[in-house]
This record gives structure tokens, C-alpha cells and sequence, in this order.
């Protein structure tokens, strides 16, 4: 019951993730609520009602009446989750069937997996390929790689005779 | 490793590996036989005279056809964030033959090893002349004498395609926004097509395009935005890193 109250947490923060990501998108929004409800009637007892708690207190700003704050990390009785990667149902979506594996390791959940079968050969996208901010000393980290070419937006005849590229091709090929 | 550099297509060809001259000779005949068909600043090209109307796009030959398909194709896939059409409704694929060429002289070259700039795009086979995967240094949009960073293409990575507004000005059109979010957008992917179309959708759309285009497509996006701030999906910050 544990393990499937913190799936349906997962589950619940990954619709957040999604709603975030698809801006616009009202029905993935609207499923969100209605996965962790799933998630929190499946169980009856009070530990089990306590571990819903926690599930609506993912975002950590949740105001639980519950009382169950203390139950955010593992104090529940049952002992801790079984570790493995549990996926979850897959949902429809605007952009296709989407599906969310959770990774429990040690009763926490240390990774979640949002999988979004596309139509374009099955293949399966991870939305944790986002981008994100990085900083420019991080990525000048590869400036001592020996550069065997120049990418950069599309230069004309003219502007190639100024650019990198032309001064690397004077000097020949190093790579 | 020899290298060679051509002009064609308004602007320069670089290549490393060609190997022989008969090779070099079926890069250049790719990209020009591509110029006479594609150039809108040839008044006789094949899609100059579609643009004019003298020329019926069902009578147009099979390989524009196809070309314009493929932007087609692209055009619902990034929410017509990339579009083979101009605002005033001129077909130009200008935004596609260029990387869709490019696959082509691909093919002309076959296996082995070497690696084709054109433009500052970017599509490589095999390794560079130590074993080492080729390394392609991406220019510093702000200061176009220095590097950002340097990416190597590993595995089936094989193609690097840079769109932005900091060489040919603000070319690309975007969608209801007075200036382009990103200045530069470096698109990694398995094929220079790809590459190349989605690095202009995410210049034409900005960071909404961005999330979905990272979401959908098995890609890796450095991004440069107007006030300097870079963005990084996972897959390069390990190149960087390695």
C-alpha cells in the first residue's frame, strides 16, 4: 500500500511535471488530481490514509489535515518500500500515450521517469531531457578539446572569410 | 587528412576525408546540382520559377516535390514553429535543403572517415585522424573570434546544426515576437535534417518550442539566449563533461 501511495505520488507530481511542460495543455492538468485520488482511495486504514497524506504533500506546501507531515519521509509502519522501478499506467494524452516509471531505492523514490511513447516508431523520449540553465564556465570546461571543426549559424561566402571556420581551414586539419 | 573547401549555395563548404578527388568531385556536384534547383537568387532555378507562379508545383519534378513534403512533414511535427514558407506565402526552402543536400552528399561519401561542414553545420562519419570522434567547437554568438564550447559527436551522433540571428541577422522568422528569444540554438541529433530543422523551430518558437521539441525528439539543445544565458539539455552537459 506504501509502495503504491508513493507511485501515486510520483505519478501525481510527474502530471504536475507534465502540465508544466505542455503549457495549455487543460487535460493533462485536469487528470492530475483525479491519478492521485486513485492512488489514496485504493487504500483503508489509517496508516494507508496517513501515507495519502504524504502523497498530497509532495510539493511540500500542501496543507495536509491529516496532521501526517511526519509521515513525509519513511515513519510509517509497514517498513519501507520495496526498491525496484514501478511504471505506471499509460495515460492519453495530446501528445501521445504517456507513461511515468518511478525508481524506489532504499524506501525513497530516487528517480522518476516521465516516458512518452511519441507515434514516430515507438520510440521513447524522456522529459528529463529538458534544458536547463547551465553556466558558461561550465560548458568552457571543453575548450581544451582539440576542435576538428567550426559550428555556428549559417555564414555567407563573405562572412566565412572572417570566420573561425576559414582560419581553421588555413591552417589545415589537426584533428 | 586532406581538407577541401568549395563555395556553393551562398556560402562555404569545408570537408576532411574526402580521400579522393572523384569524391570530392560527388560532394560538389550534390551541392550544386541542389543550388540550380533550390536558389531563390537564381531567377532560373527550378523553385524561383514555382515561387513566380510559372511553374505549377504538381508539374514541379519529383525531387522538389519531395523536399517540399519533407518541410511539410517538419512543419506539423514542430507546430509550424518551422515553416517552408515565407510570411508573404512564397515557398522557400531555404530553411531545409540545405542540411537535406547535405544528407545526400552523406550518402555520396558513403563510410569511412570524415567530416563535412557546410556553413557552420556540421555531419561527420567515423573518427577523426587519432581514432578521437570528430570535436566540433561552437562559436561564442557574442564574440563570433571565440568558442562557447566544443562538442564531440559520439556515437550515432553524427550531426551538429547551428541557427541563430548572429550571422545573417535576424533571418529566421519568428512568430509574433519582435526579436528571436535565443540568439543561438546548436541542435545534436542522428541525422543533419533533423539537426538543422529543429534548431531553426526552437530560434522561431523560443522556450515553449524548446520544452516540446527536447521532449519529443531524440535530441541535445545548447541554447544562447538574448541576455547571455545558456541552456543545456542532460545529453550535453556530458559531452562537456567528459
Amino acid at each position: 500500500m506504501r509502495r503504491r501511495a508513493a507511485v501515486a505520488s510520483v505519478i501525481a507530481s510527474a502530471g504536475v511535471l507534465i502540465a508544466g511542460f505542455q503549457i495549455g495543455s487543460a487535460v493533462t492538468a485536469a487528470r492530475t488530481p483525479s491519478t492521485t485520488g486513485t492512488g489514496t482511495t485504493s487504500g483503508g486504514s489509517a496508516s494507508n490514509s496517513g501515507n495519502s497524506g504524504n502523497s498530497g504533500n509532495s510539493g511540500n506546501s500542501g496543507g495536509t489535515s491529516s496532521g501526517s507531515t511526519g509521515t513525509t519521509g519513511s515513519s510509517g509502519s509497514g517498513g519501507p518500500a520495496k526498491d525496484g522501478t514501478f511504471t505506471g499506467a499509460t495515460e492519453q494524452t495530446p501528445f501521445g500515450p504517456m507513461q511515468v516509471a518511478a525508481v524506489i531505492s532504499g524506501g525513497k523514490i530516487t528517480d522518476v521517469k516521465v516516458l512518452q511513447k511519441t507515434n514516430q516508431g515507438g520510440r521513447s523520449v524522456q522529459i528529463s531531457n529538458q534544458a536547463d540553465p547551465m553556466l558558461r564556465s561550465e560548458v568552457l570546461q571543453a575548450q581544451s578539446a582539440n576542435v576538428s571543426t567550426i559550428g555556428g549559424a549559417t555564414y555567407t561566402s563573405e562572412g566565412y572569410l572572417m570566420s573561425l571556420q576559414a582560419a581553421l581551414d588555413q591552417a589545415g586539419f589537426t584533428g | 587528412m586532406t581538407r577541401a573547401t568549395f563555395e556553393t549555395m551562398g556560402t562555404v563548404v569545408s570537408l576532411d576525408g574526402a580521400g579522393s578527388p572523384a569524391r570530392l568531385d560527388a560532394v560538389r556536384a550534390v551541392f550544386d546540382a541542389a543550388d540550380r534547383r533550390f536558389s531563390l537568387y537564381r531567377p532560373d532555378s527550378e523553385l524561383r520559377r514555382v515561387a513566380d507562379g510559372s511553374l505549377e508545383l504538381l508539374d514541379a519534378s519529383a525531387e522538389l516535390r519531395e523536399v517540399y513534403a519533407t518541410a511539410l512533414g517538419w512543419r506539423g511535427e514542430t507546430g509550424g514553429a518551422f515553416t517552408p514558407h515565407r510570411p508573404d506565402g512564397t515557398v522557400d526552402l531555404n530553411g531545409i535543403v540545405k542540411a537535406w543536400a547535405m544528407a545526400e552528399a552523406g550518402r555520396a561519401l558513403g563510410g569511412g572517415d570524415w567530416c563535412l561542414n557546410v556553413g557552420g553545420d556540421v555531419l561527420v562519419s567515423g573518427a577523426a585522424g587519432s581514432g578521437a570522434p570528430w570535436v566540433v567547437g561552437i562559436v561564442d554568438p557574442a564574440d563570433r573570434t571565440g568558442l562557447l564550447t566544443a562538442l564531440p559527436l559520439v556515437g550515432a551522433r553524427c550531426a551538429a546544426a547551428t541557427s541563430g540571428s548572429a550571422e545573417r541577422g535576424d533571418h529566421i522568422w519568428t512568430r509574433g515576437r519582435e526579436a528571436a528569444e535565443f540568439v543561438q540554438v546548436t541542435v545534436l541529433a542522428d541525422d543533419i535534417v533533423t539537426a538543422d530543422v529543429l534548431a531553426t523551430a526552437i530560434v522561431s518558437g523560443g522556450s515553449a518550442t524548446l520544452n516540446d521539441l527536447t521532449a519529443r525528439f531524440d535530441i541535445d539543445v545548447l541554447t544562447v539566449a538574448r541576455s547571455g544565458e545558456l541552456r543545456a539539455t542532460p545529453g550535453i552537459r556530458e559531452l562537456v563533461t567528459r
